[in-house]
């Protein structure tokens, strides 16, 4: 048998599964966004680019993807600093491996767990009667508790953190475990400064990682309707809780537009991330 | 992510040490620091967690915050005897059935896909560009574009259709990462030997490939498994009328304000950690048994 007929033949179950569950979804969705609908679920396959020309016009799609790239933002910086120092402490200052590997379970057994749950767990400690509201008035720093806490943006970044660190944390460790000691002993013996060492080796070199999770971290938060709903009380809006709610009323077809406009907007971040590092040679290595 | 399970080997065959503390047994400043973030972390990812796995333990005055009420287990049996927090047995049911469908099919498609992958081919940029995409796509555009797709077909959906296809679009390019990681510590040589010495294709991958990457596949297991458990956007519009446990969890957090969801989350985390426990045990058993066959020459 020749190499790429053996090779497909063992990628086919693979595409049977990637064709009618993500290949033809996808243009479902297309499709669907230049048809128009009668208002009952139905679509007329008539092709129109009102949807789109609804959508780009209007004030609030503006507004729904500051809100959603403020929070992107937000955890983004919030998980890529955390999960850098977690990683390099890992790496770098843990001498025992069998302690450095324990430690690194530890941080990863809740990503196994569910995330709804991980989510709803918070409620305990930021609510009204919460344990942070009652420790501060306890202690005295506040006279009222501090309903912002929860049901509020700050709530919907703390669960976002709380859910996604991770994501930064395996990859960057991945990186920085394949960085050579020896490059760094010999640039401490150089006279390197410890700030020059981080600067000039450990950065560069674990910027595959850094990128990686990045995508991770960016397209679940992008693509995320259900923290912003619950954490944030209904307070505030993202594009997929838009979205959601326009499936919900059955108008499936602006819907679509938006399904269509958010993939363009991430596929061109992930893209500009992708210029810092290759994917592929980063996850095959 | 991909590399979780994997580490360990890495790891042990790099030598370690306090690169940054120059003299032995003397630890820098920063070494308090980071270690002081990293209690933190582990503080802030648990902490949460077990707040509601005590608070699930309240008798039936209890409140969904502190202070505890009372100690029994009243909101556990409320859980699976109330009809009004939904049907919490038979989501259940389902998410576990779903949960080994998903687990079986994701072992045996992305380790076909891995072995693929060791050799370059005609395609594979498209392939593994398709599972990228796949893994990335926000969950509710999919779930839509899937549910529309049955709609079309007139099939209606299911969970054990629609949603274990929509399911699968996750977990396997997940798998397939792994397995890449797995794999890339293969020596191909083992292979072509068994074939040298006379055993089929069948044999060479059943008693040389599948005994020795038996730990990666394991965590390839652990991964469908949890992953499809726990799964929520892509389920939600492709599930059909009967819900999965994450779905009935999702509606919980809308209307329901006792313990009971607090109960429920006991419930399904300790299914998680079971699940944890018994994958990492086989891996670290695996790795033992292997260590005394090769003492023992």
């Amino acid at each position: 048998m020749s190499r790429n007929l053996t090779a497909w033949l063992y990628v086919t179950p693979l595409m049977l599964v990637l064709v009618p569950f993500f290949l033809l979804p996808i243009l479902v969705v297309l499709a669907a966004s230049v048809f128009e609908t009668d208002g009952f679920g139905g679509l007329t396959p008539t092709v129109t680019l009102a949807n789109y020309i609804d959508l780009l016009t209007s004030a609030q799609t503006l507004q729904l993807y500051t809100a959603t790239l403020k929070f992107t933002v937000l955890t983004w910086f919030f998980t890529v600093i955390i999960g850098f120092f977690v990683a390099y402490f890992l790496v770098f200052h843990i001498r025992s491996q069998l302690l450095a590997i324990s430690l690194f379970l530890i941080c990863t057994v809740p990503f196994w767990t569910s995330n709804i749950i991980r989510m709803i767990s918070w409620i305990p400690l930021l609510g009204k009667e919460g344990l942070i509201n009652t420790g501060l008035l306890k202690v005295g720093v506040i006279d009222q508790p501090i309903e912002a806490l929860l049901f509020s943006s700050l709530a919907v970044v703390i669960a976002y953190v709380h859910q996604l660190t991770i994501f930064m944390v395996v990859p960057i460790f991945n990186s920085m475990a394949r960085i050579d000691k020896r490059v760094v002993e010999a640039a401490i013996d150089a006279g390197a400064s410890r700030f020059d060492v981080m600067r000039l080796i450990i950065i560069p070199m674990s910027k595959n990682g850094i990128a990686l999770g990045s995508i991770f971290v960016v397209s679940i938060v992008m693509g995320d309707f259900f923290v912003v709903k619950v954490m944030s009380g209904g307070g505030s809006a993202s594009v997929v809780s838009a979205f959601y709610e326009n499936v919900g009323v059955l108008q499936y077809p602006i819907a679509a537009a938006s399904a269509v406009l958010l993939t363009i907007v991430l596929v061109a971040i992930i893209s500009l991330i992708l210029r810092v590092v290759d994917i592929r040679r980063e996850i095959t290595q | 992510m991909t590399l979780a399970m994997e580490r360990p080997d890495i790891a042990m065959t790099q030598p370690r040490r306090g690169v940054v503390a120059t003299q032995p047994g003397k630890r820098p400043w920063t070494f308090y620091i980071l270690a002081t973030v990293f209690v933190l972390y582990v503080a802030a990812l648990y902490g949460p967690m077990i707040c509601i796995y005590i608070l699930s333990f309240q008798d039936v005055r209890g409140g969904l915050v502190f202070p505890m009420k009372g100690h029994s287990l009243h909101w556990f049996i409320d859980l699976f005897t109330q009809v009004r927090t939904g049907d919490v047995k038979g989501s259940f049911d389902r998410s576990i059935k779903l949960a080994v469908l998903v687990t079986i099919i994701t072992l045996v498609f992305s380790f076909m896909a891995g072995l693929a992958f060791r050799r370059r081919f005609f395609g594979d940029t498209f392939v593994f560009y398709l599972m990228i995409g796949s893994l990335v796509a926000p969950g509710l555009v999919l779930g839509l574009g899937t549910g529309l797709l049955f709609q079309w077909f007139g099939i209606g959906p299911a969970w054990y259709t629609s949603a274990l296809g929509a399911q699968l679009s996750w977990t396997l390019p997940f798998g397939v990462l792994i397995m890449f990681a797995v794999i890339s510590r293969f020596d191909n040589a083992w292979e072509e030997a068994a074939r040298d010495l006379g055993a089929s294709r069948w044999q060479t991958i059943r008693l040389v490939v599948i005994p020795i990457l038996a730990p990666g596949l394991v965590a390839v297991a652990l991964f469908g498994f949890t992953l499809s458990y726990d799964e929520f956007a892509r389920t939600l519009q492709t599930a059909g009328s009967l819900n999965t446990l994450p779905l009935e969890i999702w509606s919980m957090t809308l209307n329901v304000t006792s313990p009971s969801l607090y109960a429920l989350g006991t419930v399904t985390t300790v299914v998680s950690f079971v699940i944890i426990g018994v994958s990492i045990g086989a891996i670290i058993l695996i790795n033992k048994r292997r260590g005394v066959r090769a003492n023992s020459h």
